[in-house]
């Protein structure tokens, strides 16, 4: 079965110059101003703090990835609104705000890279567009890189960062969950292996889906990590969350973690888990 | 009479069940004849019901999915199956009380038989939680589908949940890992699977149990990404918006047969399934026994690779041509 075409687009090419941050940035952790040549440098860490900033999608592949590049793949898809839903807005309104603001076509991208040399089937979510949801295109695209690793006898990495499903498609974003799962299950039987990176936020459908079934999870230091909102769960209980609840650190003290990394230690770790598990 | 449980919507319709109950002891007390005064409202009665139920909107049918003497999961185990034995505990961390399974013939066929429960009165419902499945819920569902698999028989799943409970204790022990967990296993679990939605599918909650060979809906039931409540407080920063959102989220039988997710939809009763328990559930075990007896042709791995091609078409996009 032909279930993608081959969409090549040299991803760098198409990259648009980012707008600069600004010459300094305010930590929103512990305020301290950071030049922000040096926060790139140390992998938008705060120096002072460690608080990792979230970053875009585009500025994973240049950390993780050689040469910060992938060859990526799928870059035509995008949301279609079967639902034709409206809340406070049009959901084809949304989609086209968050297209102009990300630069993106939709929450992740995809394709293959080489990490030290290994080829693998890469999947960078990005919180940037409506929260890094999780729709119809998002499920398609990562079944297709799963799909892909299979069809290439790859690894898969996805970088997940997301608030779960995408509202606006109702039951079509909850079956996504189902068939990016499923073909995990075809994935392992092939015993190829699949690290699930977390980084801040994964939450809901996504962490109750394709985030949470890696061989190896690990995820960035003081993520948001879990299934329910904590304001959902705090209305629920009716009282106030403990400390640290629902932080990476929380998750790897219950068990649902293999390892927090630093960002800045990211591609190492996982080319040391790649090549443990190669055969 | 006493006063029943009922919606707004069905006042008229039971003011005249009422009547008729009425003019029915009135002529056996007076001994006279009525008949022709009571089969002129109950035509009347059906007609008004007819109409009432052919033009109800999305909340309505919400509303209908969640009424207060709607038939559960185990109401339906009651009526459809013999010889049922429940089976306890995820031999991890507990039993979770908001989900029953076990052991079942259903028309002399055993089956798996497994469904979230919900509560009647207030003990009942905190102690099925509401219908709202801990981890260990569906890591117990797990346990019983692998038991299911080793000893080949076909697993029925009956989901009437609003959502996966959102607590302290869910997320320590969880919830996001054993519903993602479930969902891969669930499609290559190698017996046949149905799966019907008897009220309520909400979201992960109602998925975690969800992956199957066929997909039903009673006619009053929903299933969605989130319920209308949920999405109405994060959409609208409002949750008395739910009616508006239960439109948006085109979350009925009839949205989701048009959008290809689901298979089927079961047929209530007039004035919906609470109105009579018994044809609901002959209506339901007539559906179970002829897709059993389909489904138990098929061999395993087309029924597998059929499985995993329903899962794997679900999803609307568009894709230019380079
Ligand atoms: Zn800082």
């Amino acid at each position: 079965m032909e279930w993608f075409k081959k969409a090549k687009d040299g991803l760098t090419r198409q990259e648009k110059k980012e707008i600069p941050d600004g010459l300094w940035s305010k930590c929103s952790s512990c305020g301290e101003i950071i030049y922000t040549r040096q926060l790139e440098s140390n992998f938008w860490v705060c120096p002072n703090c460690k608080y990792h900033f979230r970053i875009t999608s585009r500025k994973y592949i240049k950390i993780i990835l050689d040469k910060g590049e992938l060859e990526e793949y799928d870059a035509n898809l995008e949301s279609m609104d079967p639902l034709k839903f409206k809340d406070s807005k049009k959901y084809t309104d949304r989609i086209k705000a968050a297209q102009a603001k990300s630069g993106l076509k939709d929450a992740v991208i995809c394709g293959i890279g080489l990490i030290d040399s290994i080829k693998v089937s890469f999947a960078i979510m990005d919180f940037d567009f409506i929260g890094g949801s999780m729709g119809s295109v998002v499920g398609e695209k990562i079944a297709r890189a799963i799909e892909r690793a299979i069809r290439h006898d790859m690894p898969l990495i996805i970088v997940s960062c997301s608030g779960g499903a995408r509202m606006q498609e109702s039951i079509l974003s909850l079956m996504q969950m189902a068939k990016t799962s499923a073909l995990l299950a075809v994935l392992a039987e092939k015993k190829l292996p699949y690290l699930s990176v977390l980084t801040n936020p994964t939450t809901a459908g996504v962490m109750a889906s394709y985030a949470s079934l890696g061989d190896v999870i690990i995820a960035e230091p003081k993520a948001l990590l879990g299934f329910a909102g904590p304001r959902v769960i705090q209305q629920t209980i009716g009282q106030d969350l403990p400390p640290g609840f629902q932080s990476s650190e929380f998750f790897l003290e219950k068990g649902f973690l293999d390892k927090i990394v630093d960002r800045s230690q990211l591609r190492d770790t996982i080319i040391l888990l790649l090549k443990y598990f190669q055969r | 009479m006493q006063e029943r449980l009922s919606l707004d919507f069905e006042k008229p319709i039971l003011e005249l069940e009422k009547k008729i109950s009425d003019m029915r002891d009135f002529a056996a007390g007076a001994n006279i004849d009525m008949n022709g005064e009571i089969i002129s409202i109950q035509t009347k009665m059906n007609k008004l019901r007819e109409e009432i139920f052919s033009s109800l909107t999305r909340w309505q049918k919400v509303q209908l999915s969640r009424h207060p003497r709607r038939p559960h999961s185990s109401d339906y185990i009651e009526l459809m199956t013999a010889d049922y034995m429940e089976l306890h505990g995820d031999r991890c961390f507990a039993d979770d009380k908001a989900l029953v399974g076990g052991f079942a013939k259903i028309d002399g066929k055993p089956v798996l038989i497994i469904g979230q429960q919900k509560g009647r009165d207030t003990k009942q419902k905190l102690y099925r939680n509401f219908g709202m499945m801990h981890p260990e819920g569906y890591r117990k569902a797990l346990r019983l589908f692998r038991l299911a698999e080793k000893f080949e028989k076909p697993i029925v799943i009956l989901i009437d949940t609003p959502g996966a409970f959102p607590g302290i204790g869910a997320e320590e022990r969880g919830q996001a890992e054993a519903i993602a967990k479930n969902i891969r296993e669930m499609s290559v679990l190698k017996v046949p699977i149905i799966i019907i939605i008897i009220g309520e599918g909400a979201s992960g909650g109602a998925l975690g149990l969800g992956i199957g060979d066929r997909i039903y809906m009673l006619e009053y039931s929903w299933y969605s990404v989130i319920s209308p409540e949920g999405c109405a407080a994060i959409l609208w920063r409002d949750a008395a918006m739910a009616p508006q959102a239960a439109e948006a989220l085109k979350l009925t039988s009839e949205d989701l047969l048009e959008l290809g997710i689901v298979d089927k939809i079961i047929k209530e009763p007039p004035g919906g399934a609470h109105n009579d328990y018994k044809e609901m559930a002959g209506n339901l075990k007539k559906e179970i026994i002829e897709t059993l007896t389909e489904l138990e042709k098929v061999p395993v791995d087309e029924l597998l690779q059929k499985r995993l091609e329903k899962f794997r078409g679900m999803g609307v996009y568009r894709e230019q041509e380079e």
